[in-house]
């Protein structure tokens, strides 16, 4: 039998993408990114103590994890929050959209707004949560932890509305702590003042090399404490530090890593996705997903705005008492910190497990964040105890002790919330 | 303004057996038609003048027993006796065809007598494992998400009710089950010519080709299928599919069932994740407490309910129903009736299949995988004037084929793409039948295309969504609303793209009211 | 004259595997070889001084750590060197690569396209728990659903559990997963077509089916199984070719007292009255043993060695219909230098890796469509790996082995037998392709070897050159597997057993149905099988 001859089948013409295509190849050179602040943070990076943020690499502390810490709750601290998953959503239906997409009214969302909200599959286990800053009445941007691009994309069908993935575009900061508003004021934002907790405004900023251009400053964060964000793009992104840590000096500003960031979070009473709860785009195993009445988020949900992701099955959850767990502030006896601790009930009966616990240098407390499955940490919320492997020289000292269920935040800083902010 | 129970949207067969059923159950049902007559893909239109033929199915060979009882259709004037089988006849260009007689070849003709033991061996085979399925084929799917244990367990005892098959055909039947169809054919036959039959059979209406395996589920799918109580049997209804619809649309009427053509639905309403009534192209609103879409899911979800009102997963299992048509339908009028070489005067009035040997359906199913048309397409043909003169002018003749494969996406575009189908079309049927071509007064192709925009079925696919074992079932339409109900309360699937499929068996209407009255709904 | 306690038909690594467990279960076994030297398609041949080739089986993928632990491997000598990245080379002089970094990975896709950048952990949750459902049953004996006895029902209630255990979800994606088409799977979470192929190359590689064939989504399970533990190493060279693997094979039966007997190729299995009693070598030795385990695949055990009036006909006509259908072919290749592909940047790891040079779906499916109508393809689809930029042991410094799998290659060209002629024609759509991509390729080409099914099948025994010894089709799978009523190891004649590829769990150089096969044998002979780990518990 004849073997046919092999046409060669023409190549697809090459356009502008397969060059930008192939002038990315060389991406697998670097594994860990910088991010735009790179070269101040690696400056001041003493400890050299980095981890993987999202393909970034980003500090778990830079010179003292104690002292950044308390740089949030005594001075200014200026963490990097650039890799953080940003997606911008703008178009005449993106309000439309989000209000499909996430759990709580966008419609109640003002422009210069922003809040924290979640969002949900069709089962109503959680995607993921993060901030949605509502920058005009048809432009928004949600910052998230997870990638969501495909499940954005797939709810615009249908609505007028472009979805756009802009985490390498926009660099982020977050600048916190009780002199906060003092710093932004000193380096010269106008206006800062007036921003109250939530309120996002543009700012002008004109160190780029394309003049004049904005920065977006919001009243939010992740300490509990007063503080702002701040978005700029990428090619802004060092002069903004530099006019930062400049009129900061003297109101004892600091950069700080993600273990100091992290305890302040857990201060307030914040939980973080993939470290308190599964996304469920990750969750392998079926009994790892959660519904936002199963991690605290309840309250995000809005039965009367109309349709939302999941609706259906957190009304059917609800009415048919399907919840399964329940996401607790604990209050643990004595001062070890109960991470990654078993939690019983009448210390026999295993119903839970704390995700994040540590001694509260503000409180004085031994706090955690735990996990319990329902009705413990529900309605049964008495004879609660964790076990405690404390790691001593080699050798784990087993404690029981006893946790009380309590309400998050587990301090409360009036200067968070304080209009005008204090001049500290 | 009266007030229904109920209202239909789409009043083909399956529309309307499910409003005749709520309406037997003492409801009060609207069925809402967008075209100017009834019946959907299952009519009878004037193709050129004088010449009529059935709209897209031509056959019927399974029709629902329990349609037919629940909607007493006998009493509506469609009986149907064995007299009335039609054979099934599988040209050959080289020499005579093979025929087989009565139900699905109860009698082959035309084979060597050791073919003929073989055939009844496997048809014998066929009937028996398509008998296993049709009660899953037949029942509204179970409920994955609600199911214990025990229900798991029981749903695998019932498919080992098969274990009064014997241990042996047993253990046959689940190796068989997803096969592909040659490979069967290829363990217990010879004749490529039968062979080249049942590959067609099997492979008609999906995107499969003989060898792909899961195609003997399509032969299954045909053999669970009954007219008159014979497995398999397959019968022209005088008048044209038309006539089975008249036969269901008198019985609705009877029942009480309102029926309002030229009504096409622009919106279903939602209040509140509950179906509340439908708004008409004119902006006229009705309102119901139950909404039963007989019309296709995906048109259901994305266009009439909106995208809005559903979550994002959802419309994502929507959107990935593979629904793009592979078959197109040729009527041609003929001035005179065709000569099939070697086929007597009986086997004119049966189903005449050129599927030559199952490589040949499996290079035909080749192109329609890379968007291009088979150049040598496979076809069922019949012709119904024969049978049935009211259909053709005095001694012109009807030919009605269903073709295969015509990708929905064909590459180069339907407008370039159908003069060049036509001609090979025309050019595989000259060679079973010299002189058709002279004989043609008219000729109407309608490519999927053509099928999707004429019958509003979304890749012009007659099952409204692939028949395949991914697609079928638990997942038919999508996984976790296969039975009938939707996210949206009140509201209601009840057309081919539901389980069990298409073809005129009225199924997916009867299965769909009956879930409605379980529901009290 | 000697008994032994068990003969071992054919030294391929499930017949040594097999063979390790029964003699260090206590038994006296002999393995019986063909050729003059152990490992079946698991070898490395000195085909020309200086290289060695690993001439059929080319990547050590989905061995069970279990048995490799059992049988002490590391100690006998394997060392399994992990690829470093793989890519599939597009036309238009780019490549998508596979980077075992998770962000790097995603950065590569992105060059491509965002969204299919993003789409990959739903991608990676979904294939990963239907690997977890699955993975579980390799090492166990697949239950017979006709059968009343308490085993067999236990079984099919774990089966059952298992099922049960999943979310409605889960099941639903099971459901449509073990029918649906790799492609039609991949349409469902990518958007871009090469990507789509660099997934879709896991679910026919060993198959003759296409990427748009129903079934193929679970071939890509198959392929993905090794994964589960995340054990790295899971996709790995042995250092030295794969007759490293069968060699560490043979080492630790040996060393366990076992005995090997190459260049003795059976002729056909003694049976008297129902029951087997030994070999007759094709000199017409006879050897005597207790039991035979055979490690030739169903068709050549039960259709050439074993007499057929010693087999009930409903057996016989099962095996006749198991479908083993050659599709792939071979090309090993020694360079007197490392290729260049002037798309890759010369410090990539792809060059440690797997390489492929289809990059569409459609490519894929057209090279099938060839294999369909009785040749090979003429734009074949190619693994290509070249295991001397990690392990200079197989060939003289400076210079490489390359390895190239091919598909798609007909057991039969036309319905005839393969010919010189074809055997070259096919080779050169090999060359050609990877030319295409490596302007002085041909250049560097000191021997080839060109090993079509008809080679294959020659010199490994494997029927139609079938890599998995049969094909890994719903109907040819666990109870079906290799016919009903016969997927416990065992045969119509009493202590006759199976335990190559063409029983459960199937191919690659995963060593279970060897171990599955020795667990049913010394349950038979009432032994403690307290040598053989469990499963891994997947968790």
């Amino acid at each position: 039998m004849a073997q046919a001859t092999k046409k060669k089948p023409v190549a697809k013409a090459a356009g502008a993408p397969v060059s930008a295509r192939i002038a990315a190849q060389a991406h697998f050179h670097t594994l860990r990114l910088g991010t735009p602040f790179q070269p101040r943070i690696d400056a001041l990076a003493r400890t050299q103590d980095w981890y993987n943020w999202a393909g970034y690499r980003a500090p778990h502390s830079l010179w003292d994890e104690e002292l950044e810490y308390f740089a949030i709750r005594s001075q200014a601290a200026l963490f990097d929050i650039s890799p953080m998953t940003k997606y911008r959503i703008e178009g005449p239906e993106a309000e439309a959209l989000l209000n499909r997409v996430t759990l709580r009214d966008v419609t109640k969302l003002r422009p210069g707004r922003v809040h924290y909200t979640a969002w949900c599959d069709d089962e109503g286990f959680v995607l993921d949560d993060g901030t949605l800053f509502r920058l005009s009445p048809t432009r928004f941007r949600l910052c998230s932890q997870e990638r969501h691009l495909p499940w954005l994309l797939d709810s615009a069908v249908g609505f007028d509305v472009i979805v756009e993935e802009e985490t390498e575009a926009v660099a982020g900061l977050a600048l916190q702590g009780p002199t906060s508003f003092a710093v932004l004021r000193d380096a010269g934002f106008a206006g800062v003042e007036r921003l109250k907790i939530f309120d996002l405004a543009d700012f002008p900023h004109d160190g780029g090399p394309q003049g004049n251009t904005q920065v977006t400053i919001s009243r939010t964060g992740f300490t509990g404490d007063l503080g702002y964000e701040l978005f700029v793009s990428a090619d802004m992104a060092l002069s903004l530090w530099d006019r930062l840590m400049t009129s900061g000096d003297l109101r004892g500003i600091r950069a700080i890593g993600y273990t100091a960031l992290n305890r302040a979070r857990l201060e307030a009473g914040l939980i973080v996705a993939n470290a308190d709860f599964t996304t469920a785009e990750h969750a392998i195993r079926a009994d790892r997903l959660r519904m936002p009445d199963e991690i605290g988020l309840g309250f995000m949900i809005d039965l009367e705005k109309g349709h939302f992701n999941g609706r259906r099955a957190i009304l059917e959850a609800r009415a048919k008492r399907k919840l399964r767990y329940v996401l607790v502030g604990l209050e643990i006896e004595g001062n070890i910190p109960a991470e990654h601790a078993i939690v019983y009930h009448k210390k026999a009966h295993e119903v839970g497990l704390v995700s994040a616990a540590m001694w509260s240098p503000m409180a004085k407390r031994n706090i955690a964040i735990a996990s319990l499955a329902r009705p413990y940490g529900d309605t049964m919320v008495e004879d609660l105890w964790v076990e405690i492997y404390a790691m001593r020289e080699l050798q784990y000292q087993k404690l029981m002790k006893r946790a009380k269920v309590v309400a998050r935040p587990f301090i409360k800083l009036d200067r968070r919330t304080a209009n005008p902010p204090a001049d500290f | 303004m009266t007030s229904f129970d109920a209202i239909i949207i789409g009043g083909g067969h399956n529309g309307l057996v499910a409003a005749a059923t709520l309406a037997k159950a003492g409801r009060k049902v609207l069925v809402l038609e967008a075209g100017s007559e009834v019946g959907g893909a299952a009519r009878t239109e004037e193709f050129a003048p004088g010449f009529r033929a059935s709209s897209i199915a031509h056959l019927l060979n399974r029709l629902h027993p329990d349609v037919v009882k629940t909607l007493e259709l006998e009493k509506h004037g469609l009986q149907f006796g064995r007299a009335d089988f039609m054979p099934s006849v599988a040209l050959s260009k080289d020499g005579p065809p093979l025929v087989l007689h009565g139900a699905y070849g109860e009698v082959l003709t035309g084979a060597s007598s050791s073919e003929q033991s073989a055939w009844k061996g496997l048809r014998a085979q066929l009937l028996r494992y398509a008998g296993i399925l049709k009660p899953f084929l037949y029942r509204r799917p179970p409920d994955l998400a609600g199911m214990s244990l025990l229900e798991t367990v029981s749903l695998g005892q019932t498919a080992l009710a098969l274990k009064k098959l014997g241990k042996e055909d047993m253990r046959d039947f689940l190796r068989v089950l997803l096969m592909n169809v040659a490979d069967l054919l290829d363990e217990q036959l010879t004749d490529i010519r039968l062979k080249g039959l049942l590959a067609f059979d099997a492979t008609l209406g999906s995107h499969l080709g003989p060898r792909s395996p899961t195609s003997l589920l399509g032969l299954y799918y045909r053999l669970a299928g009954e007219t008159d109580g014979a497995a398999g049997a397959q019968v022209l209804p005088q008048g044209g599919m038309g006539a089975v619809v008249t036969a269901i649309r008198a019985s609705a009427e009877k029942a009480g069932v309102e029926i309002r053509t030229l009504a096409p639905v622009a919106k279903i309403i939602v209040e509140k994740g509950r179906a509340a009534g439908v708004a008409l192209d004119n902006g006229e609103v009705m309102h119901a407490s139950t909404i039963v879409s007989a019309i296709n899911p995906a048109t259901t979800f994305l266009d009439l309910v909106g995208p809005r009102e559903i979550d994002t997963g959802f419309v994502r299992k929507v959107k990935n129903i593979r629904m793009k048509g592979d078959t197109a339908k040729l009527n041609l009028a003929l001035d005179r009736p065709p000569q099939f070489t070697g086929v007597d005067a009986a086997g004119h009035k049966g189903r005449l299949v050129i599927a030559p040997s199952p490589d040949h359906v499996e290079r035909a199913f080749n192109p329609s995988k890379y968007g291009e048309f088979s150049p040598e397409p496979v076809m069922e043909i019949t012709l119904p004037s024969l049978a049935d003169p009211s259909l053709a002018p005095s001694g012109a003749c009807v030919l009605s084929a269903v073709l295969q494969y015509a990708p929905y996406a064909l590459k180069e575009g339907w407008d370039a793409g159908k003069p060049k189908f036509l001609k090979a079309v025309m050019a595989q049927l000259e060679s079973y039948a010299p002189g058709i071509g002279k004989s043609v007064i008219h000729a109407e192709l309608l490519t999927p295309a053509d099928i999707e925009t004429r019958y509003r079925m979304p890749g012009g696919h007659w099952h409204h969504g692939e028949l395949q074992a991914d697609q079928m079932l638990v997942s038919r339409p999508v996984s976790g609303w296969s039975g009938y109900d939707t996210p949206i309360d009140g509201l209601f699937l009840a057309g081919a793209g539901s389980h069990p499929g298409g073809g005129v068996s009225g199924a997916p209407g009867l299965n769909a009211a009956r879930r409605i009255i379980a529901m009290k709904g | 004259m000697k008994a032994w306690d068990a003969i071992i038909i054919g030294g391929g690594h499930n017949g040594l595997v097999n063979a390790c467990y029964l003699q260090r279960a206590g038994l006296d076994v002999l393995v019986v070889e063909k050729n003059d030297w152990v490992g079946g398609a698991a070898t490395s041949r000195e085909l020309t001084p200086g290289f060695l080739y690993s001439n059929c089986s080319y990547v050590c993928s989905l061995f069970r750590p279990e048995i490799m632990r059992d049988l002490e491997l590391p100690r006998f000598g394997l060392q399994v060197i992990s690829y470093e990245g793989g890519a599939v080379f597009t036309r238009d002089g780019d490549y998508l690569a596979n980077y075992r970094d998770r962000d790097a990975h995603r950065r590569e896709f992105a060059r491509f396209s965002k969204r299919d950048a993003e789409a990959y952990d739903r991608y990676a949750r979904d294939v990963t728990r239907q690997c977890r459902f699955i993975q579980p049953l390799l090492m166990r004996t697949a239950p017979d659903p006709t059968s009343l006895r308490p085993r067999d029902l236990g079984e099919l209630l774990y089966l059952g559990k298992k099922f049960a255990g999943l979310s409605a979800q889960e099941m639903a994606l099971t459901l449509r997963f073990w029918t649906m088409s790799i492609s039609e799977f991949l349409d469902e979470y990518f958007e871009t077509d090469v990507i789509k192929a660099n997934f879709a190359l896991s679910g026919i590689i060993g198959t003759a089916l296409g990427p748009m064939s129903p079934g193929t989504a679970y071939v890509l399970l198959h392929h993905y199984m090794g994964e589960v533990d995340g054990s790295v190493g899971a996709w790995g060279y042995a250092r030295g070719g794969m007759g490293a693997v069968t060699k560490a094979l043979a080492a630790s039966f040996k060393a366990s007292g076992g005995t090997i007997r190459t260049g003795a190729e059976v002729d056909r299995v003694l049976v008297k009255r129902g029951k087997v009693k030994g070999v007759v070598l094709a000199g017409g030795e006879e050897i005597y043993g207790k039991l035979v385990v055979s490690n030739a695949d169903v068709k050549r055990t039960f259709l050439k060695l074993v007499e057929e009036k010693e087999l009930p006909e409903i057996f016989l006509r099962r095996v006749r219909n198991f479908k083993i259908r050659g599709s792939s072919g071979k090309v090993n290749i020694a360079l007197d230098s490392l290729p260049e592909f002037p798309a890759l940047p010369k410090d990539s790891p792809v060059y440690r890796g797997d390489m492929h040079f289809t990059d569409s779906m459609e490519r894929m499916e057209r090279a099938y469509d060839d294999w369909k109508a009785g040749r090979w393809s003429v734009d074949p689809f190619l693994d290509m790996v070249i295991p001397t930029t990690l392990d200079p042991t197989m060939a003289p410094p400076g210079k490489h082995f390359m390895s190239c799998f091919v598909q798609y290659a007909p057991p039969k060209i036309g319905g005839r037998e393969w010919t010189d002629a074809d055997r070259d024609g096919f080779a050169e759509s090999v060359i050609a392709q990877i030319a295409e991509y490596s302007p002085s390729f041909r250049d560097r080409i000191v021997h080839m070897e060109v090993r079509t099914p008809r080679e294959i099948e020659a010199e490994v025994g494997l029927t139609e050159g079938n890599i998995f010894q049969g094909e890994l089709t719903f109907d040819q799978l666990l109870f079906n597997r290799p016919v009903p009523g016969y997927a416990q190891y065992r045969s119509p004649v009493d202590g006759l057993y199976m335990c190559g590829s063409s029983t459960h769990p199937g191919g690659g150089v995963m060593g279970a149905p060897g171990r599955n096969a020795a667990a049913e044998i010394l349950r038979d002979l009432a032994k403690s099988t307290s040598h053989m780990s469990p499963a891994h518990d997947v968790i």
